[in-house]
């Protein structure tokens, strides 16, 4: 069970996320609620990859895919005067969900080495395609205009928009933590621990680990659809396999194996690019090795860091 | 005349060059303990594996409880009734000996496509979890972290989660291994009350465990059963003797 | 679509293959032995090109910038194996994949610093420009043939070293179970520094001959990368032979079917399908391939793992 360090800390950070659109207007600073609303989309994202990876243990290259497709299931609906947010939204999760099930059920058959580079394989692809699909922007991309709720939420208004957002956050969250509590949540975080047993007990494994393969696919579909309403443009550069890496390296700040560790893990790589942008061009080459001391050392990320009972059942 | 429970038919498999499993013929009565010992090398674990379905032999049958279940996957065969338990301790870690309990017996009550209810309190896993723990020993120890248990503790561990899972026949891997004297002794004594409630197969390497415990034991060698038969008749045997027990052995046993 | 232009493009699927070969060799190796994911062996293939580069602007000679590349990427590699790998070689792979992953951003901005974000240009070398006839009337590049011989020199150089030499003999054995190799008393550490760094010196020789064909410039190594790992995946883990066969069929599969399949598109497709649907088809054709070995074949076509 959560500590109550951790409640605390929980309730605070989803106070002030809902104070961001207010205090950006009181302080005229709409970069940082456009910065924001960045961050809670890819915490989604690294909530969804957490899932599998954190919890699951499968180094999936895949989910710059999955915002890929939900974000092009705006645009190119968009294209075809299609811009009603319901219609978008839920192919979005479908289209993600069914790749999700085809990448999965080739993938899932192996393990190990051959497992991380297939899911990597298999993102360039859709890049790939998305690059030929002249028809959608090609290389240069596509815009977008946003999506349509009824007249009661007018996402062309950032601070709605930012809102929408909290909103998904927060039930992904909420989703996210009861999955991995559940007894489903309990079959994947068993077989990452220990695969053997979990077969000599009588659990056939690979579906299940595909059923998550699939939850989580879908779940970043929900993120690429809000994505391409914050930036009104898609292109195939969201699909790029190093932005799958990046989710990552979010989860890997945030904490592996902790649902709420992922939204810190967004907060923390958006603001430290965007610190570091400010200072070097060339911020890459102070990022990349401090990336790689990260994992030498600091393997329990942020969420570690806060006071709180050890033990399994932490979330 | 009474069916086997489990019965080895032909079984070969090879590695290689190297024979591991050479045209066994091997059979479990209900209700009895048949041990298999063997000199290492004599391909006991290579037998475990293929008849608890991690490895698929290369031609031969296996039939359990009637059913042919050569070709059925692990997960089927434990949903069958054939439980397992490892040489070296198979736990999950970094679980809590209960919730290592609750996820055997989760496995068998239908599926697990549920998403929502939280499992650690739920009573359907966790009150059976309790009671299989008490049995084995560990109840007291409940709470305490799989990989914080003393190494004996977990082998009590490794059997209450074969146990969980409601079999009909157990394998048993070694379940001694690594245990001192006392610790061997409570074993045993757990095994032989389960004596009778379940039939079990067991591989071990501890004379004293096969001599006290076993209806049946067979001496593997080289991946072929040289003999079998009462824990005497076996003690008593020439070729089992110049194969496997030392003469010091047999004497002091004697 | 002539005969004569589709053995054109076979020729250069094949000659493209040899890059693959040289940069999956090492990798395949690594994998297998050391079970190591490293995303930033294409950083090597990339410091072989920008090395050659300024080897080449030196001495303008290509035959000295490749002879004094090999032994400066052998040392980058090298290094780079002593000070970041060898601490991840026990890690678990997601850490291997972030930590490596971590390296390649590093190389790629170190390369911007110090040679600029534009693509550098390196001049086909005097003696192997202009085209050979391989046939009457079938001219070829013979940069491109150099490359094929150098390819096939180098299959034949692995496969005397991998089945005839003894470190031969502890690099497939480590391949095949790489806990008994340790097991037999091998010096485990000695065995990595050198399979790594054969790695690495191959991989800079794909990246200096590719420097005047393909653009040395910051990220070329992740293109070529992710075409090793789906030659490896197809060929199988720790396998040179399968590298060999994968390498080529990966090759010649996205040279040619880049090439040919929008025009075959075009025969039997509509007019406009056929334009989108041919680029589209084509790009992906490698990843369908891929997914095709892999539905039959989950460990490759020549797994070389047993243990």
């Amino acid at each position: 069970m959560l500590s109550k360090t951790k409640i605390g800390i929980i309730l605070a950070m989803f106070l002030l996320l809902a104070a961001v659109p207010p205090l950006a207007d009181y302080f005229d600073q709409p970069f940082y609620l456009a910065l924001f609303s960045r961050i809670l989309i890819f915490a989604i994202a690294a909530i969804s990859l957490d899932l599998i990876l954190g919890y699951g243990g499968m180094v999936s290259f895949g989910h710059a895919a999955y915002i890929g497709l939900g974000a092009y299931a705006v645009a190119i609906l968009n294209y075809y005067d299609i811009d009603n947010g319901w219609l978008q939204l839920v192919v979005a999760i479908v289209g993600s969900g069914i790749v999700a099930a085809l990448i999965g059920a080739i993938s899932l058959r192996t393990g190990g080495l051959y497992f991380i580079m297939i899911t990597l394989a298999f993102t360039q692809m859709l890049f790939f395609l998305g690059i030929s699909l002249e028809e959608y922007g090609g290389d240069d991309g596509i815009n977008t205009s946003r999506s349509v709720f009824g007249d009661w939420i007018d996402m062309d208004d950032n601070s709605v928009l930012y809102y929408v957002i909290l909103f998904f956050v927060a039930v992904c969250t909420l989703i996210s933590w009861r999955l991995v509590n559940s007894r489903f949540g309990m079959v994947i975080r068993g077989s990452h621990s220990n695969e053997r047993r979990m077969l000599a007990i009588g659990f056939p494994v690979f579906r299940y680990r595909l059923a998550a393969f699939v939850v989580s696919g879908a779940m970043c579909g929900v993120a690429g659809f809000l994505m391409a309403n914050l930036t009104e443009f898609v292109t195939p550069s969201f699909m790029h396999w190093t932005r799958s890496g990046e989710i990552m390296i979010m989860v890997l700040m945030g904490g592996m194996g902790t649902v709420f560790g992922s939204i810190l893990g967004a907060a923390g790589f958006l603001l430290l690019e965007d610190i570091l942008a400010n200072l070097t061009l060339h911020w890459w080459i102070i990022f990349g090795p401090v990336l790689v001391l990260l994992i030498l050392f600091a393997k329990k990320g942020l969420w570690g860091l806060i006071p709180g009972r050890e033990g399994l059942s932490d979330d | 005349m009474t069916e086997p429970i489990l019965k080895v038919e032909n079984l070969i498999k090879t590695f290689g060059g190297v024979t591991a499993t050479d045209n066994l013929n091997f059979d479990v009565m209900p209700g009895e303990i048949h041990a298999i010992i063997g000199p290492n090398g004599a391909g006991k674990t290579t037998f475990v594996a293929q008849i608890s379905g991690m490895l698929k032999p290369d031609s031969g049958r296996i039939l359990f409880d009637g059913r042919d279940i050569t070709n059925l996957t692990a997960p089927q065969r434990s949903h069958a009734g054939l439980a397992r338990s490892f040489q070296i301790t198979s736990v999950f870690k970094e679980f809590t000996a209960l919730e290592n309990v609750a996820m055997s017996i989760q496995a068998n009550v239908g599926h697990s496509f549920h998403f929502w209810k939280r499992a650690s309190t739920d009573p359907e896993l966790i009150e059976p979890a309790h009671k299989i723990l008490n049995d084995v020993g560990l109840g007291a120890r409940a709470l305490v972290r799989a990989g914080n248990l003393a190494h004996g503790e977990q082998r009590q561990l490794e059997i209450a989660m074969a146990l969980a899972t409601g079999p009909k026949m157990l394998l048993l891997d070694e379940p001694t291994a690594g245990m001192g004297t006392e610790e061997s002794e409570t074993m045993r004594e757990f095994m032989r009350d389960l004596k009778g409630q379940y039939s079990m197969l067991l591989i071990e390497h501890d004379m004293d465990t096969v001599f006290s415990l076993a209806d049946r034991v067979t001496v593997l060698v080289y991946g072929r059963a040289i003999a079998t038969g009462t824990p005497e008749e076996i003690r008593n045997n020439d070729e089992v003797r110049a194969a496997y027990l030392g003469e010091d052995e047999v004497k002091a046993g004697a | 679509m002539s005969l004569l232009l589709l053995l054109e493009q076979t020729l250069n699927g094949i000659q493209f293959g040899v890059f693959l070969f040289l940069i999956s060799a090492g990798l395949t190796l690594v994998f297998g032995i050391m079970n190591m994911v490293n995303l930033a062996h294409g950083s090597l293939y990339m410091m072989g090109a920008y090395y050659a580069v300024t080897f080449v602007q030196l001495t303008g000679s290509f035959l000295l910038a490749l002879v004094l590349t090999i032994p400066c990427a052998l040392l980058t590699g090298i290094v780079l194996e002593v000070i970041a790998l060898r601490t991840l070689y026990q890690r678990d792979h997601m850490d291997q994949v972030l930590a490596t992953f971590g390296l390649i951003l590093f190389f790629n901005e170190l390369v911007r610093i110090l040679w600029g974000a534009e693509a550098q240009p390196m001049p086909l070398p005097p003696i192997f420009d202009g085209n050979v006839e391989i046939l009457p009337g079938v001219p070829y590049p013979v940069f491109r043939l150099v490359i094929i011989i150098v390819g096939i020199l180098v299959a034949i150089f692995l496969y005397f070293l991998i089945s005839k030499t003894r470190i031969g003999m502890l690099i497939r054995a480590g391949a095949s179970n790489r806990s008994m190799v340790g097991a037999l008393g091998v010096n485990i550490r000695l065995l990595y520094t050198l399979v790594f760094g054969l790695g690495a010196a191959l991989a800079a020789i794909a990246g200096v001959m590719a420097g005047p064909i393909l653009s040395v410039e910051p990220g070329m190594g992740e293109e070529m990368l992710i075409l090793a790992f789906v030659v490896i995946v197809v060929g199988g883990i720790g396998s040179i032979r399968g590298a060999v066969v994968a390498s080529v069929i990966v090759g010649v599969v996205e040279t040619v079917g880049r090439s040919t399949l929008p025009y075959l598109l075009s025969q039997v497709l509509p007019s406009d399908d056929a334009q989108t649907a041919g680029p589209a088809l084509a790009s992906m054709l490698i990843y369908i391939l891929m997914a095709g070995v892999l539905f039959f074949k989950p460990e490759g076509l020549f797994p070389a793992r047993t243990g």
